[in-house]
């Protein structure tokens, strides 16, 4: 499984990394989400979907 | 196994879409009855993504509003839709009502009727005189209102403040009237509600605040607004942000629990029935973190209980403990709320000042529960892990 996070689409609410912190770190910057883990590793699949749910953007990814 | 899912918003939505994720071969079926025009149903009966409709789409008659999903979409999920009301619910039968006398049997129910605007007597939708819920109210409101037009919003709660200034800061002349001394005071506490009053004011929105409505005035369009202190505001649209009330008036001696919400366990499963679950604004339920009852009434959370239900409808026993998230677009930026601000809690500002971008934390009984940003994504990171963590009021302080 492969996330991207369009950062153009990315207002940094954050909730990806409250969703799947061993997915998606934030930005200390802007908050924007950083993917941590890609291609995502079988077992952190679930957490990666969870997050791209949880983007009230839906500014990330999975495939 | 056929899953009923009533409700075509946010959680009804995202639960037929986690269960098909999860591999579920179940028949489901999406039962939808989101509001159009002229008391009806609007199109399939699916709702738009809420967010916008008190944001750019309100502001500006160019912008779409963007349904959740549709016919087609459902239909490669192998997910059925039915466009209608749901009236009753038979738990013996196992089969809902709708509204012209169609039954719609289930194996399992999910309960995604979400909640609706509350209305007073005296102040209930007419002709110039809406509430802000659907795309059709927002198409409404702001066709009644084109730039330089007068709005008079009723209620000043995280709605109620949120489009007052969307529609100043698009030309439109504003009046905010509010019972309480502050804005938005049950969402963020006193002190914090009295900043944003003031920086709404400043913004140019004309606050009425102590002051409650004492008649919409005009012949069958609103053309004013008396208050209780005798101020008359010229309208030519009203916008009531009263709050809103758990959509359960169906489910009325089907034997569920229905004190404010559908009352479930902590995975969301409703008491005193089997196989009935609820999601969304409509679930209340035994918050494993807070230790107490709560219903939530954000987007975060229609997501999060649809993630929840899809799992345990599919064989994941998973309990709905994460910490709530809403935010707002006002004066310029972004206000964002983790956690939840409780009556009586102390507050401290730990960066920044409530006149520039802040970050504030509250907490009681030695917990930190919630974390309040302006304008401050970034310097808000350290102390959401803390919230996440369930740091302690001391330990967060020190962190500042």
């Amino acid at each position: 499984m492969r996330v991207t996070v369009d950062l153009g689409a990315c207002q940094g609410h954050g909730v990806c990394h409250m969703s799947a912190p061993d997915v998606f770190e934030l930005d200390e910057t802007d908050g924007h989400a950083i993917v941590t883990s890609d291609p995502v590793p079988a077992a952190l699949e679930a957490d990666a979907q969870l997050g791209a749910d949880s983007c009230p953007e839906r500014a990330i990814t999975v495939a | 196994m056929r899953i009923v899912v009533v409700g075509a918003s946010l959680a009804g939505v995202r639960t037929v879409e986690g269960l098909r994720r999860r591999g579920s071969d179940a028949d489901v079926v999406l039962v939808g009855a989101e509001p159009g025009p002229h008391g009806g149903i609007a199109g399939d009966g699916i709702a738009a993504d809420r967010p916008p409709l008190s944001k750019a789409f309100l502001a500006d008659a160019a912008v779409e509003a963007k349904p959740l999903t549709d016919r087609a979409r459902l239909g490669a999920l192998g997910v059925g839709l039915v466009t209608g009301r749901a009236v009753d619910l038979d738990l013996d039968r196992r089969r809902v009502g709708l509204h012209g006398g169609e039954q719609v049997g289930f194996d399992a129910l999910v309960v995604a009727t979400g909640s609706t605007p509350r209305t007073v007597p005296g102040l209930e939708p007419r002709e110039g005189v809406w509430t802000l819920r659907t795309a059709t109210d927002a198409a409404a409101i702001r066709a009644a209102c084109p730039e330089g037009g007068r709005v008079v919003v009723v209620g000043g709660g995280f709605i109620g403040a949120e489009v007052a200034w969307t529609l100043r800061q698009s030309g439109r002349a504003v009046a905010l009237v509010e019972p309480l001394p502050s804005l938005m005071a049950r969402g963020l506490g006193p002190e914090l509600g009295a900043a944003f009053t003031r920086r709404h004011a400043a913004a140019g929105v004309a606050l009425h605040t102590g002051a409650g409505v004492a008649a919409l005035e005009g012949g069958e369009r609103v053309t004013s607004v008396l208050l209780t202190d005798g101020t008359s505001l010229p309208a030519d649209v009203v916008v009531l942000g009263l709050g809103t009330v758990p959509e359960t008036g169906w489910l009325a001696g089907a034997g569920l629990d229905l004190r404010d919400g559908v009352v479930c366990d902590e995975r969301l499963a409703a008491a005193g029935a089997e196989g009935v679950w609820a999601v969304g604004d409509v679930a209340r339920w035994r918050h494993p973190r807070a230790g107490e009852d709560v219903r939530v009434e954000h987007w975060t959370n229609a997501v999060e209980t649809a993630g929840v239900v899809a799992a345990n409808l599919t064989g994941t026993p998973t309990v709905h403990d994460a910490v709530p998230y809403v935010w707002s677009d006002q004066l310029g930026a972004r206000l964002q709320v983790f956690g939840r601000v409780r009556p009586g809690d102390e507050l401290r500002v730990v960066v920044g000042d409530l006149d520039g971008s802040f970050v504030a934390l509250t907490g009681g009984d030695g917990q930190l529960r919630s974390v309040v940003g302006f304008g401050a994504v970034k310097a808000l990171l350290p102390f959401r892990k803390l919230l996440l963590a369930g740091a302690g009021w001391d330990e967060a302080l020190a962190a500042a």
